[in-house]
């Protein structure tokens, strides 16, 4: 069962995220990135890692592609014709190609996928208490860098979509 | 006497477990559609809905006029009318995404049962088993993901239908629903802090939760809603704005918006909608009554273990699994059944917010609540559970 799991979640990824890049309709495109998601949180469900799955789909495909979603339909693309494919296009997948091919070769030529730290993968992945230890003991630094980085998209934010009455350069 | 299912393959026995679930929810959401029409009945002073009979019911003396004036023939009506009559595509919509929605709705509100446990018996050793679908870990969290994906059936509806009232009602939805699920997760993560107890392992389950509401002493008895009744508040009035119930009912209200992102359709897909929703507020119900309401223990300072032992001096097989089993799930139905009267009470009692007072509500006066309410409950808690 878990192998035909795996193929199964693997192949709907990459489908629905060739789906992302391919559809020249907006909405069509995060429809299938939402798909797209909803198969990495099966692939993270069969590491054990419910938590990460869970939270994926929470944040995510719960609330960000919902906004996605709410902005394509309010700035309504419909007329505007999509953008084919051009050379700048054809480099990005070239680059990340060579990137993947090196991440791989490097795990391969190492030759090690160490058995016994694969072993406690899972094991921090579904332990809630242990995540959360290392999330505030090892991780704190990251944790605490990234909501400062969300504290100051929030504050842009507020500025952004602040009413300037008054000013001279508004009217 | 069950050896035969216990033999067959897990998915198989998973998915026959899955169905009968299905099959409880399913009625229940109808039955609650008829319920609405009568309790509004009752609240207004007039008799509701009491013609629809079945011919040879009506021959019975005095139970067939029991049962006609009780309207109960009424769901049937209401279920074939909805099966049967023509399902109207309109011209100007988008196919694809319009007939997908009313299945989107479906699916998350039904998947979410999964992670809710809905009774308990007792084993050999007089130690509670809860009963689910899925014995999560993640319980809570797997409850809020998957019910957070019932916006998209929304969006998706207004936009689909390519008119004004539906997508300004969709509009409307996804801000609200995506306002409220904060002051939902933060008001129940006191919950979570108090049954995390230090030298227990960690989770997210709501096994832990109604085991801690059926210990003995004063304290241990204690349901949620009288330990943390602010959360139990936060959480109550964000279930209502969830699933779009009065007084939250902006999504689709009548006066403003004809109907909102179901005003083009009708039929079996406009039904699924409406199950959709009624399924959204029994699990909603039935999340809450875990988290707040004791889940399956009677009463409050009474457990379900209490119960089987006091009722074992009248009713000789009390003890057995299969009576304990029924009883638990029995009591769990009834409270979700108490709580869905509720959610028609409210309907029936308080006018419908405007819009901006709904946002209003959300973030300058839920949001700073559920914050102030986590960190008097996390300084509480440190102190109690050092």
């Amino acid at each position: 069962m878990a192998p035909f799991l795996f193929t199964f979640f693997s192949l709907f990824t990459i489908a629905t995220a060739v789906g992302v890049v391919v559809n020249k309709n907006a909405v069509n495109a995060a429809m299938c990135l939402l798909l797209s998601l909803v198969g990495v949180a099966g692939l993270f469900v069969q590491l054990d890692a419910y938590l990460l799955a869970f939270i994926l789909l929470l944040v995510y495909a719960g609330a960000v592609v919902a906004l996605f979603l709410f902005i394509i339909m309010l700035l309504d693309t419909h007329d505007s014709k999509a953008q084919g494919l051009n050379k700048l296009s054809g480099v990005a997948p070239l680059a990340a190609l060579g990137l993947l091919l090196a991440g791989v070769s490097t795990f391969v030529a190492k030759g090690k996928l160490a058995t016994s730290d694969l072993l406690t993968v899972p094991a921090a992945g579904a332990n809630l208490k242990l995540y959360a230890y290392q999330l505030f003991t090892t991780y704190l630094l990251p944790v605490q860098v990234i909501g400062f980085l969300l504290l100051i998209a929030m504050l842009g934010v507020i500025v952004l979509s602040k009413k300037h009455e008054g000013l001279d350069d508004t009217k | 006497m069950f050896d035969f299912f216990f033999q067959l393959h897990p998915v198989i026995q998973g998915l026959i477990k899955g169905l009968a679930v299905i099959m409880v929810i399913f009625p229940i959401a109808g039955a609650c559609s008829m319920a609405e029409r009568k309790v509004a009945a009752w609240i207004q002073d007039r008799p509701g809905p009491n013609r629809a009979i079945v011919p040879w019911v009506a021959w019975i003396p005095f139970v067939g006029k029991f049962l006609q004036r009780l309207g109960i023939f009424h769901v049937m009506a209401d279920g074939g009318k909805m099966l049967f009559k023509e399902d109207s595509l309109p011209g100007h919509v988008n196919k694809f995404y319009f007939i997908l929605a009313p299945i989107v709705a479906m699916i998350p509100a039904l998947t979410t049962v999964t992670a809710v446990p809905f009774g308990a018996y007792l084993d050999a050793a007089g130690k509670v088993i809860p009963l689910g679908l899925a014995p999560l870990d993640i319980g809570m969290l797997a409850v809020f993901a998957v019910s957070s994906l019932g916006v998209y059936s929304a969006i998706l509806a207004g936009w689909a239908s390519n008119s004004k009232y539906p997508f300004l009602g969709s509009v409307r939805a996804s801000a609200q629903l995506i306002s409220y699920e904060l002051s939902m997760t933060l008001a129940v993560v006191p919950v979570f802090l108090w049954v995390n107890a230090p030298g227990l392992p960690g989770t997210m389950g709501f096994a832990r939760v109604v085991e801690f509401q059926s210990q003995p002493g004063f304290l241990g008895g204690m349901w949620f809603g009288f330990l943390m009744p602010v959360s139990a508040f936060i959480f109550l009035v964000a279930l209502f704005a969830e699933t779009n119930r009065q007084p939250f009912d902006t999504v689709e209200s009548e006066a403003d918006l004809v109907g909102s992102f179901h005003t083009e359709y009708g039929a079996f897909k406009w039904g699924l909608f409406f199950v959709a929703e009624y399924s959204h507020m029994l699990v909603g119900s039935g999340v809450f009554m875990l988290l707040f309401g004791g889940g399956w223990n009677p009463l409050p300072w009474v457990s379900l273990a209490t119960a089987v032992e006091w009722l074992g001096h009248v009713i000789p097989f009390a003890h057995a699994p299969l009576f304990v089993g029924v009883l638990s799930i029995a009591i769990f139905l009834g409270k979700v059944l108490a709580m869905i009267f509720l959610f028609m009470w409210v309907r029936w009692t308080l006018p419908r917010f405007r819009y901006d007072q709904v946002m209003k509500i959300g973030w300058q006066k839920m949001l700073p609540l559920s914050i102030a309410n986590l960190l008097f409950y996390a300084i509480a808690i440190a102190f109690l559970q050092k």
